[in-house]
């Protein structure tokens, strides 16, 4: 049953050969068996019980909402959830309780799914390893040693990060100034990272425990640990998905994400959830109309590009040997694939660092600890108290990224900076504008440099660092507002998970996610198989 | 969803006096303004000053400008703050239809180039009341720019208000912009409390060129942008309340310099303090450089307990505002009839349609009623100043009765006016509606009362009297006594009565008949027919 798609999962819903609770029994035991893997910041059990109980006696009654009804899901816990804890895993929200809902939640709710939890992520959706969160790093799931001494202690772990924020000042001082403090013992360490930043959610669905995952891609949050996980990670067009709820990144690069095992059910839950948004003016107003994928996809009329731009340096043999065996088989398969170029692709990182300072200084503005959220302790004046606050309660990731902002603002640099990163952006958009409107239909590219890195050797560089090598495959995408997905492919020498990133022009994911599901028919990938709990 | 009470204590830092909630005096009466007002006062030597305002004016709409927040004045702190208004993670702006129609009529009716395409920025500083940390405004491009206002400034040394001189002032742009919270400064216990029911509030700010050269042609200015505002029903004008605040840059310079460097005087709350604060702003600015001082470019506050202006010593001074895009608004498009998009004619806002609705703008009513009623320019002035217009038109045409204007203009000017103030009333808290001071009008026109009963009346009828007019005058015995028998009686006897007067008419001292009247006036109590009593008396006195 874990093992199982979600439109699979559906049909045995709705014959009631599987009851919604049994389900969410089963999905929630899971959970528990991967506890390790750190992937929840906040367990929603006992409501999803109850919901799963109420969506059962739907599907007795014969009245199912919607194919998603009795799916289990999990919510990157940057999506705002009535009445849930929602904590952009930063101590700042570390004990917020949100009075509405993100839109993305709502539909899901709407639509009878049963929400197992928030899952874990970089603080603020900072970072590209699932590594910089307050509640401690995710784990992929791959290649992990499960075994109980471990359970234990990442129980314990876990437990002392929460702790350690609640301890004197001076332990935060430390504990805020040495962001990856947070990794245990060195014996500890031997696991591979998840990606990031959307990570609890992309693990949450290769282990099964949910069909279904909402992530956010600001640079390749949803896409990155998707291919290092092996699961689909779908990034729709800027302006299809709301973001009214989801606490931003970058307002103008946010996308609400998918994670699914198979591209049908990514396709299913964009149906759940796409179209226009009375809360977020930039959804477009267009009706959208949910679509299914043919099992029989005919490749001969599809124009596939190949960027060359995208030999990056430092991309694995494994994975650039993965990009050509796909490339061969479009070719083989009668599409039409050619090398194109976008030039512009060399200098989008670094216009993509200024725009997320930029926008990141603006939003985290308002984390003053007089609304909402955590408090210093210092009053004897409004500065030293927001200083105070802001020092505490951001990690320092965040703080690099205000303080570059505030930088990048200043009346004197902004022409230098913004307006030449938002020109830069311009180039970018128009560069993927140009193949497309050449007759290319779909962009195939690697997602990432190579499969996931060994915990133990990420952390040696900082956030930055990191951040730029390894969205450098996918944040032009998000400059551009285009659609992209991850589709798992292979599996490396290793053992871990190759994805490729098949990229289309503005909504057009129906093109783009059929010639994904071409992809997967293809390779056959062997998804991640753990022992039923 | 409302949230719930978000104040929360926080500790005070800049605690410093505003002078925001001061009593409004701007509605005086013209004819009452004081008549010492030297509005010749000229700067001295050969100084010449600029003035330049920034008007905020709060939309009068039902909700806010990003969020279905109500809007209300004094409503219980913290009720009206929906999650984005509070700044809650995750929520976004979406834009009030009705504040961007209320921009565009009035951006029309001051003359301004409307924008088809406007753009929305942040405006980032930090500050209590200012949840977000920055403030959604349009720096770049705003929704009108290049406008123009004309106004005539009065003098109102005398009651007669002539016109002193037509200026015209140069109207830089008119932005679209959110208001703050408040924060109420207890320096006491050393907190400050943060309200945020006015937090995104729309206003529109209005930002004139240098174009005014005292606080005399500032305040005339800004009482001819309220009027308009109230006439387009945009702004309710209100001062007093704050939905109407102005910011003056000031400088002085030498007759044949460069302007001076200007001082910034922040939040004034009445249209006469912005003539004080302009007129002692300048002469300190004058003080200074005579002294070989230098002004400093820096925001000032008045302090209209003691006239003064006085520095902020604010460290935001020089703030860098670090203004961007505001990413979550798409640009704003308006349209007109030829570039509306079909089928979308009622989700789109119109120009034209805008246009359409335009009313009577101050300086047309003032032109209109002096050529439709034949009364004096000034009474039009002052009518239209006070907001009198429509219940004046009421008073002389109530269901076509069509009362003599020169008169209803009378009653209204004077007498209704003189009852608000005496009870520091508004126009919109006045018992009295048109038709009944009309009633009053006919009695008096008529003869059945007179003129000082008329006024006894209309003052009963302010202490919320509601016995019918005709009981009034039965239950007073206020009737006129018209009657010639009755007056002459009363006559011989006030004559009887008072011998050496009726003497000194005999020597040829005629002004005692006043004197007579008098007399016959207190016997009467009022009452007596001024005119029918003036001819007896004389009758009886040359008789004799």
């Amino acid at each position: 049953m874990l093992g199982l798609m979600l439109k699979e999962t559906a049909r045995l819903l709705s014959e009631g050969k599987v009851s919604a609770a049994e389900l969410c029994a089963a999905c929630v035991a899971r959970a528990r068996q991967v506890q390790q893997l750190n992937v929840f910041i906040t367990e929603t059990y006992d409501t999803a019980q109850k919901q799963a109980a109420e969506s059962a006696q739907r599907h007795r009654e014969g009245r199912r909402l919607h194919v998603l009804d009795g799916i289990p899901v999990t919510i990157k816990d940057a999506f705002s959830t009535a009445g849930v804890r929602t904590t952009c895993a930063s101590r700042i929200l570390r004990d917020y309780i949100p009075p509405y809902s993100a839109t993305m939640v709502q539909r899901l709710v709407d639509r009878g799914a049963v929400s197992l939890g928030k899952t874990n992520m970089d603080e603020f959706a900072m970072g590209c390893g699932s590594v910089d969160s307050l509640f401690g790093p995710v784990r992929n799931p791959w290649r992990y040693n499960f075994t109980t001494t471990t359970t234990t202690t990442t129980n314990k772990h876990t437990r002392a990060i929460r702790d350690s924020s609640q301890d004197s000042k001076g332990k935060n001082m430390q504990m805020r100034t040495m962001h990856h403090h947070h990794v245990t013992s060195t014996e500890d360490s031997d696991w591979f990272i998840t990606g990031g930043s959307s990570g609890g959610s992309a693990v949450a669905v290769a282990t099964g425990i949910c069909k279904a995952a909402l992530g956010s891609d600001t640079g390749g949050s949803v896409r990155n640990p998707a291919s290092y996980c092996g699961v689909v990670g779908l990034k729709p067009t800027y302006g299809l998905l709301s973001r009214h709820g989801l606490i931003p990144l970058v307002n103008s690069l946010d996308v609400p994400g998918i994670f699914t095992r198979c591209v049908d059910d990514a396709a299913i839950v964009l149906g759940a959830l796409a179209g226009h948004d009375p809360w977020d003016s930039t959804t477009v107003p267009d009706a959208f109309h949910p679509f299914s994928l043919p099992e029989d996809i005919d490749v001969t009329h599809l124009h596939v590009g190949i960027p060359k731009e995208y030999h990056a340096p430092h991309l694995s043999e494994e994975t650039l040997h993965t990009w050509r065996e796909v490339a061969d088989m479009f070719e083989d398969a009668g599409a039409k694939v050619s090398q194109v170029s976008l030039p512009h692709t060399p200098y989008s990182i670094v216009c993509y660092s200024v725009l997320c300072a930029a926008e990141v200084a603006s939003n985290m503005a308002r984390y003053d600890g007089l609304e909402f959220g955590h408090r210093g302790s210092d009053e004897s004046s409004t500065e030293a108290l927001y200083a105070q606050t802001r020092h505490e309660g951001f990690n320092d990731v965040v703080r690099g990224r205000i303080l570059a902002g505030n930088y990048f603002l200043l009346k004197r640099h902004y022409d230098h900076y913004f307006i030449q990163a938002q020109r830069i952006r311009r180039l970018i958009a128009d560069d993927f504008k140009t193949v497309f409107d050449s007759g290319v239909d779909i962009l195939l590219t690697p997602t990432t440099l190579s499969p996931a890195w060994p915990y133990s050797w990420f952390v040696k560089a900082d956030n930055r660092t990191r951040t730029e090598q390894e969205d450098v495959f996918t944040q032009p995408v998000n400059l551009a507002g285009i659609p992209a997905v991850n589709v798992p492919v292979a599996l490396s020498e290793a053992g871990l998970p190759i994805g490729l990133q098949l990229i289309g022009p503005s909504f057009q994911e129906r093109t783009l996610l059929a010639a994904a599901k071409w992809v997967e028919q293809q390779v056959n990938f062997p998804h991640l198989q753990l022992p039923e709990p | 969803a409302k949230m719930a009470a978000t104040a929360r204590k926080i500790c005070a830092v800049r605690v410093f006096l505003t002078s925001r909630r001061s009593v409004c005096t701007c509605n005086m009466l013209y004819a009452n303004a004081k008549a010492k007002k030297d509005y010749a006062r000229a700067l001295p030597g050969d100084w010449q000053g600029r003035v330049g305002l920034e008007i905020h004016a709060q939309i009068s709409s039902n909700s806010k400008l990003f969020s279905g927040s109500q809007v209300q004045f004094s409503a219980p702190p913290n009720t009206l703050v929906s999650p984005f208004d509070a700044s809650l993670p995750g929520t976004l702006p979406v834009l009030n239809r009705q504040c961007v129609e209320a921009g565009v009529l009035t951006a029309l009716a001051l003359n301004c180039h409307i924008n088809r395409r406007s753009l929305f920025d942040r405006k980032h500083y930090f500050y209590a009341d200012l949840p977000a940390g920055y403030q959604i405004t349009q720096q770049r491009l705003p929704l009108a720019v290049n406008g123009h206002l004309t106004f005539d400034v009065y003098d109102e040394r005398t009651s007669q208000r002539q016109v002193l001189k037509s200026c015209q002032v140069r109207l830089k742009q008119l932005q679209l912009e959110q208001d703050s919270g408040k924060s109420l400064h207890d320096q006491e216990n050393g907190e400050v409390l943060v309200d945020l029911n006015r937090a995104g509030v729309a206003l529109m700010e209005i930002v004139t060129e240098p174009d005014m050269v005292d606080g005399t042609e500032a305040a005339a200015m800004v009482k001819e942008l309220q009027l308009i505002l109230q006439a387009l029903g945009t702004c309710d004008g209100n001062m007093s309340e704050g939905s109407m605040r102005v910011d003056a840059n000031i400088s002085v310079n030498r007759r044949g310099e460069e302007m001076g460097t200007r001082a910034e005087v922040k939040n004034i709350g009445s249209i006469k303090f912005v003539q004080k604060a302009i007129e002692y702003e300048m002469q300190r600015q004058i003080e200074l450089l005579e002294g070989a001082g230098e002004v400093e470019e820096e925001t000032r506050y008045f302090d209209w307990k003691s006239g003064k202006t006085i520095s902020l010593r604010d460290k935001e001074q020089r703030h860098d505002y670090r203004y961007m895009p505001e990413p979550n608004l798409p640009p704003l498009i308006l349209y007109t009839y030829t570039s509306a998009p079909g089928g979308a004619g009622n989700t789109v806002v119109n120009i034209d349609r805008i246009r359409e609705q335009m009313p009577e703008l101050p300086a047309a009513t003032r032109h209109r009623l002096v050529q439709e009623y034949n009364i004096p320019f000034q009474h039009s002035v002052a009518l239209v100043g006070e907001g009198l217009v429509e219940y004046f038109e009421n008073v002389v045409d109530v269901k076509g009765k069509g009362r003599d204007p020169r008169s209803a203009a009378s009653w209204v000017l004077t007498d209704l006016l003189e009852q608000l103030h005496k009870r520091s009333l508004t126009f919109q808290e006045c018992p009295v509606t048109a038709s009944k001071l009309g009633e009053i009008v006919d009695l008096v026109t008529m003869g059945a009362v007179s003129t000082s009963t008329g006024k006894k009346i209309l003052s009963l009828l302010f202490d919320g009297d509601n016995r019918s007019l005709s009981q009034i005058i039965e239950d007073n015995q206020w009737a006129q006594i018209r009657d010639e028998e009755t007056l002459g009686r009363i006559c011989d006897e006030v004559l009887e009565s008072h011998p050496e007067l009726v003497e000194a008419y005999g020597k040829g001292n005629k002004k005692v008949v006043n004197r007579l009247m008098g007399e016959v006036q207190k016997v009467t109590n009022k009452c007596a027919d001024p005119s029918i009593t003036s001819r007896l008396l004389r009758e009886k006195l040359e008789g004799q």
